[in-house]
């Protein structure tokens, strides 16, 4: 009986989706399949247009100046200032971001949570130019008058970026410490723990890789971020490398959009910005691996 | 004397809209095991977290008087950590942190400042009290969710020894385990009721006519009829708690 039901169903399901729905399949696969085919053909357009200089090999990769005109196309100051850059703004973002996830996962009241979660999160939906614009205008002004140097420059570079962050850093790794099952904070209060004690113990612990994830996200987003940096960190005429963070500096991104402008169409020049271009995206990505590849251990270990 | 006694106990939940416990009155005996059964959802969770005032975690309300020792720890000058060391507690689900066998029985020691150099002995001597140390004794470093249900709720019972307190709170120590397991844990009661007072909460009628001394029937968030367990289960008073125990409700 349930078995010639079953017949029934199948029959009629194929009798009634039988050409339609295989249709719409092939649609959905044809999309599924140029999205990657997009993405394929990106990747190996910059490739194939950075190789000329890629293949300079240790005179790019190593090399210390960047002066195009002379055809000197070392990478290092570039990279190094990204790095810093990159890595201050997120240890400003971890200073603030990581106390107020814990803050609101573990103390605030509901009323007070309701009115935080979503400021934080519009952070992300202010426009970079927007953001970069007010630091200009206001944050460069700030630091040239009261600190010093001409406020253009990576300290700038930081507080914009570390804005820009902290909206991840603190709703993922807020998101991560909530994910700790109730039952170990339980367990560790029932043994006498204080909360603080709880927090130090059980609960950041347990969501370290959800905690980390959300910091090295936040590194690959502060890396490839263009318009807000490009206006505050100065970009001075040649990429070098800074003694101090009151000086200018030029990132990976600022330095392709800058000389993008006047570079000479299939110059050697032109190669070299593609090639900066594949090493962007190349840090970006596999920062962006270890952020899925931490997630999927959080939940893992999480969940059990 | 008696070691916990509750007076004109109640616990409302929700901003005090829902009443989890109604004026409970009741004297617990030191070593031995009492006894809570009741349908679900009459309270007896919420009056043995009202025991080590982790009720209050959730935001409930307390009123009336919970006397340990003849010291109320309501009265606002009791400190909750101390309190919560003197009283260990024992969940329904095996809830072993997500670190190594020692790690676990070590954590209550090392937050309340013992030094390192003691913690072998005091986990070595926590694990023989649970009855899990022959088990365990050559894979402390392991991961402690790699163990069985009735190994971890063991190992549950070690770490609450751990800190070595007066009173042990269990509140379904069993529900998720099978029949040896259980047996063992029942065995395991039985033992630490010479040094320790113990409460549990039980949904098994067999097990709280087995393991306890005492037994408190609750219907509703009141305490319906509470005495000896030979009394409660052979010649009980109440026609409700009658009811109940012949599992013509509940
Ligand atoms: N956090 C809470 N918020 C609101 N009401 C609650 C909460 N916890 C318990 N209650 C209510 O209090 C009453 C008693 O709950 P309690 O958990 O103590 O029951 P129980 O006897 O332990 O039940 P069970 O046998 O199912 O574990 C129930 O009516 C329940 O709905
Ligand atoms: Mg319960």
């Amino acid at each position: 009986m349930s078995d010639s039901a079953q017949r029934c169903a199948g029959a009629f399901g194929s009798f009634r989706g039988g050409l339609a729905e295989r249709l719409v399949e092939k649609l959905l696969f044809i999309c599924a399949l140029s999205s990657i085919l997009i993405v394929f053909f990106i990747i190996a357009f910059i490739l194939k247009e950075g190789i000329p200089v890629l293949a300079l090999g240790p005179d790019f990769f190593f090399g210390m100046t960047w002066k195009p005109g002379q055809g000197q196309f070392g990478v290092v100051p570039t990279v190094l200032s990204t790095f810093i850059v990159g890595i201050g703004a997120l240890g400003i973002a971890a200073v603030i971001g990581i106390p107020a996830a814990i803050y609101l996962a573990e103390f605030a009241p509901e009323w007070l949570r309701a009115l935080i979660k979503p400021s934080v999160e519009m952070l992300v939906g202010i426009p970079s130019i927007v953001l970069g614009f007010f630091g200009l205008m206001v944050l460069v002004v700030f630091i040239r008058d009261n600190i010093g140097g001409w406020g253009e420059c990576i300290l700038a570079g930081w507080v914009i970026l570390a804005v820009m962050t902290l909206p991840h850093v603190i709703s993922i790794s807020e998101d991560a410490l909530r994910a700790v099952p109730r039952t170990y904070k339980e367990a560790s209060l029932g043994l006498g723990a204080t909360p603080l004690q709880t927090i130090r113990k059980i609960l950041v612990p347990n969501a370290r890789s959800g905690i980390l994830a959300s910091l090295i996200l936040g590194m690959g987003n502060a890396i490839g971020e263009t318009m807000a940096v490009l206006m505050v960190i100065g970009n001075p005429n040649i990429p070098w490398i800074p003694s101090s963070v009151l000086e200018p500096v030029r990132v990976l991104t600022s330095t392709i959009v800058i000389e993008i402008s006047y570079v000479v169409w299939g110059s050697t020049h032109q190669h070299a910005l593609f090639a900066l271009g594949v090493i962007l995206f190349s840090i970006v990505a596999v920062l962006n691996a270890i952020t899925t590849a931490l997630i999927r251990k959080g939940i893992r270990t999480g969940c059990r | 004397m008696s070691k916990i006694e509750t007076i004109g106990l109640s616990v409302y939940y929700g901003d005090g809209t829902v009443c989890g416990l109604k004026a409970v009155n009741i004297t617990i005996e030191a070593n031995k095991i009492t006894a809570l059964i009741g349908p679900s959802g009459c309270g007896k969770t919420t009056f043995l977290r009202a025991l080590n005032r982790m009720n209050e975690l959730k935001g409930a309300q307390t009123k009336g008087k919970v006397l340990i020792d003849g010291i109320d720890i309501y009265n606002g000058k009791v400190d909750v950590i101390q309190l919560r060391k003197r009283i260990g507690m024992v969940f329904q689900q095996p809830n072993p942190f997500p670190m190594s066998i020692y790690d676990n029985v070590a954590y209550g020691p090392r937050i309340h400042g013992q030094r390192n150099e003691n913690l072998g002995t005091i986990v070595e001597e926590s694990l023989k009290k649970a009855a899990l140390w022959d088990e365990v004794k050559d894979r402390l470093d392991e991961n402690a969710l790699g163990f069985s249900g009735g190994q971890q709720q063991r190992l549950c019972i070690a770490r609450a020894l751990a800190v070595n307190p007066e009173i042990i709170l269990f509140d379904e120590p069993c529900s998720a385990l099978d029949p040896v397991s259980t047996a063992r844990i029942e065995e395991l009661l039985t033992e630490l009721k010479q040094e320790y007072t113990i409460v549990i909460v039980t949904h098994n009628m067999q097990q709280a006519a087995r393991v306890s001394d005492c037994t408190a029937f609750f219907l509703m968030g009141e305490l319906i009829e509470y005495g000896k367990t030979s009394q409660i289960f052979e010649r009980p008073k109440d026609k409700r708690t009658e009811d109940y125990i012949t599992g013509r409700f509940g």
